[in-house]
């Protein structure tokens, strides 16, 4: 116990705890906005493109979150745009960006002099470095989003569930969209500390996906998805430290393992409501006519 | 007769294929208008133009709305419900309330008296009890009715509706014509349909689109007009009562 009290002493340690509540906040509501639009794709697309601006920022020496975000931006408005076009297919172009992304990443990273151990925890994730910067930023991300969302909720809503509808009554369709697709390439850009490019699309969508589980609501879907997130990475920091195992895979293993037991509960439920139906049948059924 | 909307010389389509050629097309206020036509001949693309979500190739769209009721919508739109994602987590009530969303007042929430108008359209609608109801628990005529009360709600001057006839029962379909009967009275309604014998029964004129438009004054077309037209429409049968839209009947 005392070294459990221990370890909130560490700065690091702090750091890395605030970074993964900040982590659950951002993709709680902008994950939830991709789950319910079917965006997984195109997120992971602007994921893995985002990779190739870490691997130039290496090259040229400046901060690899800076090249990312650069890049990410820059993919996620090219495939907002492109979707516009009916002449080209939507999921070639996020193919094509997804492969150019990663190319230029590994060609900048082969050519820049030294192995760089750091590299892989953009890959892989590493909460327990994340920078003073990096905090900021996702703090500075966090409030974005809850500031945007709770200005536009019916609107960003609205023109989730029908495109066609909302243009045809006038609202600002392609603008909501736009500034949509930017807030997933921040997000998940100022995510790849936590998780890294390989995991980060999980923080956005297992959170959403128990949460889906449990209410068909939008808004609570946004406060279910935040908590499931604190919960699991809150856990999955702790088991990472007393097992000494890499933080971002332990987080998303424990959300997964969160995801089956709400199904497995989910399923008990349902199996006892249906012969609770059965018995009542039975006992009364004269009733039922 | 007021007119609504004036499509003059219209050519449209998407990309590098043009859907419509020289659309000469008013819709007038009282209108009931039935707008049928081969699948791929252009009916959604000249829908999606009078709603302003395509743009002209050339020609021109002009809308009437100096003498509307600033409170009222111009158009009122039911997409085909065949497009609906049903696994969105959106609830009845909101969809209802999204129709009266506007460009210039953006929503986070909605006020007492909007709810109020969702809960009035829906007992209309004969679905209030489905307001909390996620749309994904409704069955396709219910989903319908939805999508007309948010159609509906912001009383529009013209009711576009798009095969609002797909994926709902026989009773469902006759009751829809009874309440669009009921809606003429105050609005225009555009209503684009594969199923050529029912509709026929209901509208006041027909617009027959294939690339180009042919415009009916009444809901009667003969079998020579027809083919002078050049309108290759299918015409169904219903069990012994075969060819029901050429059938001459009074009013």
């Amino acid at each position: 116990m005392e070294t459990f009290l221990e370890l909130f002493d560490l700065l690091f340690f702090r750091n890395a705890l605030l970074a993964a509540l900040l982590a659950s906040v951002s993709c709680g509501i902008i994950g939830t906005s991709i789950v319910s639009r079917r965006m997984v794709f195109i997120s992971g697309g602007i994921t893995h493109a985002s990779f190739g601006g870490i691997g130039i920022g290496y090259f040229f020496g400046f901060s690899p979150i800076v090249g990312a975000i650069f890049f990410g931006v820059l993919s996620a408005l090219g495939i907002e745009y492109m979707s516009k076009k009916t002449e080209v297919r939507e999921d070639s172009v996020i193919a094509i960006l997804w492969s150019l992304g990663m190319a230029t990443g590994i060609i900048f990273v082969f050519l820049t002099p030294g192995y760089s151990a750091n590299l892989m925890s953009y890959l892989f994730g590493n909460i327990l470095t994340v920078s003073q910067l990096n905090l900021r930023l996702l703090l500075a991300l966090s409030l974005l989003v809850i500031v945007v969302f709770s200005l536009f909720f019916k609107t960003i809503l609205f023109v989730a569930f029908d495109e066609n509808f909302a243009r045809a009554i006038r609202l600002p369709v392609d603008a909501i969209n736009y500034l949509l697709i930017t807030l997933v390439a921040l997000t998940i850009v100022l995510n790849i500390r936590v998780a890294g490019i390989i995991l980060v699309l999980s923080l956005l969508t297992i959170p959403q996906t128990i949460a889906n589980l449990f209410t068909h609501n939008f808004k609570t879907m946004i406060f279910l998805s935040i908590l499931t997130g604190m919960i699991g990475s809150f856990a999955g920091l702790l088991l990472s430290w007393f097992f000494d195992i890499p933080s971002g895979a332990t987080i998303i293993f424990f959300l997964v393992l969160i995801y089956l037991l709400a199904r497995i509960v989910l399923q008990i439920r349902i199996s006892l409501k249906i012969k609770r139906q059965i018995n009542t049948e039975h006992e009364t059924p004269k009733t039922i006519l | 007769m007021e007119k609504l909307v004036e499509l003059q010389q219209v050519t449209a389509g998407y990309a590098d294929e043009v859907v419509l050629r020289n659309i000469n097309f008013t819709v007038h206020e009282h209108d009931f208008i039935g707008m049928i036509g081969p699948n791929g001949g252009g009916k959604t693309t000249l829908v999606n133009v009078i709603l302003g979500i395509i743009k002209p190739m050339s020609g021109s769209i002009i809308f009437h709305p100096e003498s509307s009721d600033r409170r009222r919508r111009f158009i009122g739109y039911l997409p085909q419900v065949s497009r609906t994602d049903k696994k969105f987590p959106i609830s009845v009530r909101d969809v209802v309330l999204s129709g009266l969303a506007t460009g210039q007042r953006f929503m986070n929430h909605s006020s007492a008296s909007d709810n109020e108008r969702v809960q009035q359209v829906l007992a209309q609608m004969g679905i209030e009890p489905l307001a909390n109801k996620n749309i994904g628990e409704l069955s396709g005529g219910q989903l319908q009715r939805v999508f007309l009360c948010r159609a509906i709600i912001a009383q529009p001057r013209l009711l576009i509706l798009d095969e609002p006839n797909t994926f709902v029962d026989n009773k469902f379909e006759n009751d829809l014509y009874l309440i669009l009967r009921e809606l003429n009275k105050t609005m225009a309604i555009l209503m684009v349909s594969h199923d050529v014998g029912t509709i026929t029964y209901y509208v006041k004129s027909i617009a027959c689109v294939n690339k180009t438009l042919h415009y009916h004054a009444s809901n009667i077309i003969s079998q020579e007009q027809l083919a002078s037209y050049n309108c290759p429409i299918q015409i169904i049968t219903h069990g012994d009562v075969p060819h029901t839209v050429l059938r001459t009947h009074q009013h």
